[in-house]
């Protein structure tokens, strides 16, 4: 699907991409000549069948989580059916935070930091009241945000402020 | 008429990056398959004919012979595998490089519908209420997908993939996995299934999947009749023309004549399979001196000597 602007003949280019939780979608395209906009909406039908093929208009800010399509489409799932891998682990994340004299233990240090992320209280009891079925990948998604914005520990805020980055629905 | 540039005469991309991301699902399921020796789709287009039951337990007669194996329940809707397979209802272990497939007896690895579903619930989606016939399909191919790149599978010699009943469910498959190594259309002497299997065989053929072949099931041991159903059940000397052991052998021939495919096994009618395999013990493990089980073992020797098998001349 392309948007080609008549008056300049250049294709327009995606820019935002928003989710208002009625089941349709927003994908703004500019034109890069004059600078017009538009806007596609697409009704619930259509926003569907675009996610039933497991792609996001306007790409993806984190990579696609195991059997995302599966588990955010199915009803009736099992709230038991997934367990966490391994725990977070707030020790060394914590550790990182607090910082070293040793500059080899700081680059250690470094590296954990930038592996592990580390969940405030609040945070956690939050995500407590996310259905167990899509937990684990709700929590990497968060995670991986967390990562990628030099994030070190995941409070409701930084939840709030990765939705909305993310453009997720419902999580 | 104004005149402006088409789709394909507009090379330039939009950044919305649709393509990107098929392509990386294209990849992320190259490389999870990788590791797995060969692919065997056991499908027939025809519902009722046994299809689980041949996948479970040629699945275990496999392993019986050392091999690793892997089963994945294509069937979304009706799935049977896992409980055929003794899978318990554990959780799956969920880990960002996938998820990890359950273990069913002799470490037979599986990933099921019925892993992630409630009990007794039908398959339903999320999605506006009446237009499910537009997206559906591709849901489920979408499910397909994620269990055959999203599940953890690691080194397997055989990935077994159960195919649900309905030619366009094998289509599927073949949109994802083109060329499966072995491909076994299972059958009964029933006239109608024959019908419908020689359908599975065309779309095959003509989708250039090769190394196909037909496993017979259901055939009537001596002495015994096979009902219209394809079922059999001891010979009632009534007086009635109905189909016996040869009629049966008759059929099956005639399927191969029609297909050109080679029939590569003949499992007889035991009800004995069927009742253990549902209860999630594979006949091959529970009677092995049953003359189905012997059977299952040529079988399992026919997919070792094929086509991306350990033992493939």
């Amino acid at each position: 699907m392309k948007f080609l602007c008549l008056r300049c003949d250049e294709v327009m280019a995606f820019a935002e991409r928003q989710l208002p939780g009625d089941g349709t979608m927003a994908a703004v395209f500019g034109c890069p000549g004059c600078g017009h906009e538009m806007a596609m909406l697409t009704n619930p039908m259509e926003t569907r069948l675009v996610s039933s093929l497991g792609v996001r208009v306007g790409g993806r800010a984190v990579p696609e989580q195991p059997l995302e399509m599966t588990r955010s489409a199915l009803t009736d799932a099992r709230p038991d059916a997934f367990a966490d891998e391994m725990p977070e682990s707030g020790t060394s994340a914590h550790a990182a935070l607090q910082g070293t004299a040793d500059e080899t233990a700081a680059l250690a240090d470094a590296s954990l930091h930038a592996a592990r992320v580390q969940w405030d209280d609040a945070a956690v009891d939050r995500m407590a009241r996310v259905p167990s079925f899509v937990r684990g990948m709700v929590k990497r998604i968060y995670t991986d945000w967390a990562r990628e914005h030099g994030v070190a520990v995941i409070t409701p805020q930084v939840m709030d402020q990765a939705r909305t980055d993310l453009g997720l629905e419902g999580m | 008429m104004r005149k402006f540039r088409t789709y394909h005469q507009v090379t330039h991309e939009t950044g919305s990056r649709i393509l990107e991301q098929v392509l990386e699902q294209r990849a992320r399921l190259t490389d999870r398959l990788a590791t797995v020796g060969a692919i065997i789709a056991i499908a027939s287009g025809k519902g009722g004919v046994g299809k689980s039951a041949i996948t479970a337990n040629l699945a275990a007669a496999l392993a019986l012979r050392g091999a690793r194996v892997g089963a994945l329940d294509a069937d979304l809707n009706g799935p049977s595998l896992g409980r055929m397979l003794g899978v318990p209802r554990a959780a799956l272990t969920d880990g960002a490089a996938g998820v990890q497939p359950a273990t069913g007896v002799a470490g037979i690895r599986v990933m099921s519908m019925d892993l992630l579903q409630q009990d007794e619930a039908p398959l339903r989606w999320r999605g506006p209420e009446g237009d499910g016939f537009v997206w559906r399909g591709l849901a489920e191919t979408g499910v397909l997908r994620e269990f055959l790149s999203d599940v953890v599978w690691g080194d397997l010699d055989y990935l077994l993939v159960d195919v649900p009943p309905g030619t366009d469910r094998m289509a599927r498959l073949i949109e994802l996995v083109p060329h499966p190594h072995q491909t076994l259309l299972v059958t009964s002497p029933a006239e109608i299934v024959r019908f419908v299997v020689a359908k599975s065989a065309r779309l095959l053929h003509d989708a250039g999947v090769r190394n196909v072949a037909i496993v017979a099931n259901l055939i009537p041991a001596t002495g015994t009749r096979l009902s219209p159903e394809g079922r059999a059940a001891p010979l009632d000397h009534s007086g009635t023309v109905e189909p016996t052991e040869a009629d049966a052998v008759d059929a099956v021939d005639q399927l191969e004549r029609e297909t050109g495919l080679s029939v590569v096994a003949r499992i007889p009618y035991d009800p004995a399979l069927a009742t253990l395999t549902d209860r999630g013990a594979p006949f091959v493990l529970a009677s092995p001196d049953a003359d189905a089980v012997r059977a299952f073992a040529l079988l399992a020797d026919r997919v070792e000597r094929g086509n991306g098998g350990r033992y493939a001349s």
